[in-house]
């Protein structure tokens, strides 16, 4: 096919050469400055653990929670004939092209003591959502969220609805069909949907900061710590970053795996 | 995708306006890297100098001390610095980003509640009141500094909610009623008004942090960057600060 279309031109070649250096120099940089000799030091302290830790537990509770309500909603709108269901979809991608820092904001105006669900929780039951490790969740589910919809409602949409209907057909209810057939069949793309989300979440910063605040072991997730690290101690920031991109690294990597068994099944 | 590309709309329009308005060849920016704390008093200071200074604008970057240091030291564009402590500035005279620094103001903290005080906070050891939640400076600002020694000479037992980035985060969480108590200046109070409810910090007196201001190395114009500083140290100047409460350096 390529002889067919002859050479690629150079100055595409040039360009997207370009791209490449541009995206990876940072990176090569980043692993330049790293302070190899104190890193066992650095990431085993006790603020980096705890920040560690916070990280993939909020991440993770935010993929759970992204799966228990994101992916009933991803079916109904891959699934469900209803007026208004384009406006849904655009509702639930505010949040991706929201800038982070906006979403904090927001769901300050939300959850806030102020708030137009956090006063009520306030002023009757005493509850203070923001600088709290739940808040860190929201944050990140809040941003996970339209990330995890819109990867399994894509999967969802391309699967054959044909199946369902064969199900149904044999006499399956609906529940049936969705946890035997849609879910089984869309797996791919929800574990897909589940890593980005998860991905999404660990590099958490603007709205987590704004509406939770920043405290260690309870609402310091390690962007924030590599950002405060930053003015403290560079060295550790360098190393910090690095964990961080060891642990993008292997998401990519699952990410691919994904991928790959995607194809195999097809 | 469509929507992305719609929501991306009105910037490209922002944008566009922006290139739009009079970017002039004989206008020169100085940019002014200030803490946080000094946000008001610089505002007003540079409406000062562009008054003097026809074709300067000034432009005020405001941020937690240190983080300013960190941004001066990876080369962000900088003219002067003005840092809430000391140290901070030693570390960038150290650094080699600047020559030489001179010490202006002072300020001391004070402890704000909402304007409501939900918490009933009528001294510094009610942060110690069960149910109370209050929000300090992170310990690598100026702030966050004397906010530490302060809470532990009055011996004060209760963790504080949020490690706030700069003092104008601390006295954004207060005014917006989200926490119950934060420590900040006695200048960030004043400047807060009516949106604050001012309580004295015990021995507050003898944690007093100094200001101090520099021209910075990378200045394009150093001559003009002095000019500023020369006014942030003037009787003029001073009598700026002093009106926003501000006292004589330590």
């Amino acid at each position: 096919m390529t002889a067919a279309v002859g050479r690629p031109p150079l100055r595409l070649l040039v360009l997207a050469g370009l791209a490449v250096l541009f995206l990876v120099i940072p990176l090569v940089g980043l692993i330049a400055r790293s302070p190899w000799q104190s890193l066992p030091r650095i990431i085993t302290e006790p603020d980096a653990r705890d920040a560690l830790v916070l990280s993939l537990l909020t991440s993770g509770a935010a993929i759970l929670l992204c799966l228990v309500f994101g992916l009933p909603l991803a079916w109904v709108l891959g699934r469900v004939e209803f007026r208004g269901r384009s406006l849904l979809r655009a509702l639930v991608t505010v949040p991706l092209v929201l800038p982070p820092v906006v979403a904090g904001v927001a769901l300050l105006a939300a959850f806030g003591r102020k708030g137009v669900v956090g006063g009520p929780l306030y002023d009757w039951f005493d509850i203070t959502l923001p600088f709290t490790t739940l808040a860190v969740v929201l944050a990140h589910t809040f941003v996970a969220l339209p990330f995890f919809v819109i990867s399994v409602e894509g999967s969802l949409r391309a699967s054959a609805q044909e199946y369902d209907v064969v199900a149904a057909v044999l006499g399956a209810s609906r529940w049936h069909t969705f946890t035997r057939v849609t879910v089984p069949m869309t797996l791919p793309g929800i574990t897909a949907g589940m890593i980005l989300g998860f991905a999404r979440s660990l590099g958490e910063f603007g709205a987590t900061i704004t509406f939770a605040g920043n405290y260690p072991g309870s609402t310091q997730t390690m962007p924030l710590l590599t950002y405060v690290e930053l003015q403290r101690d560079p060295q550790a920031a360098y190393a910090l970053s690095l964990v961080m991109l060891v642990i993008s690294l292997v998401i990519l990597a699952l990410l691919r795996e994904r991928w790959i068994g995607q194809g195999v099944s097809r | 995708m469509r929507l992305a590309i719609l929501a991306t709309l009105p910037l490209l329009v922002l944008v566009s306006c922006g290139d739009d308005s009079p970017s002039g060849a004989d206008t020169q920016t100085l940019n002014v890297l200030a803490a946080a704390s000094l946000t008001g008093s610089f505002d007003e200071l540079a409406a000062m100098f562009e008054a003097e200074h026809e074709g300067v604008d000034v432009e005020g970057v405001y941020d937690s001390s240190s983080t300013l240091a960190t941004q001066v030291s990876e080369g962000a564009p900088a003219d002067v610095l003005a840092t809430a402590d000391l140290d901070t500035m030693q570390r960038v005279l150290d650094a080699g980003d600047a020559d030489s620094s001179d010490t202006f103001a002072g300020n001391t903290a004070v402890l704000v509640t909402p304007a409501g005080n939900p918490a009933g906070i009528t001294s510094f050891a009610d942060l110690d009141k069960k149910g109370v939640t209050y929000v300090v400076c992170v310990d690598t600002a100026p702030c966050g500094k004397i906010g530490a020694a302060l809470l532990e000479s009055n011996e004060i037992k209760a963790e504080p909610a949020s490690f706030e980035d700069n003092v104008k985060a601390v006295l954004e969480k207060v005014t917006a009623g989200e926490v119950d108590a934060g420590i900040v200046y006695v200048t960030d109070g004043k400047a807060a008004g009516a949106d604050v409810i001012v309580v004295e910090i015990p021995g507050a007196a003898d944690q007093v942090t100094g200001y101090a201001v520099a021209v910075v190395k990378q200045s394009e114009d150093a001559a003009l960057a002095q000019a500023f500083v020369d006014l942030v140290l003037s009787a003029e100047g001073q009598a700026v600060l002093r009106d926003a409460g501000f006292v004589e350096a330590p």
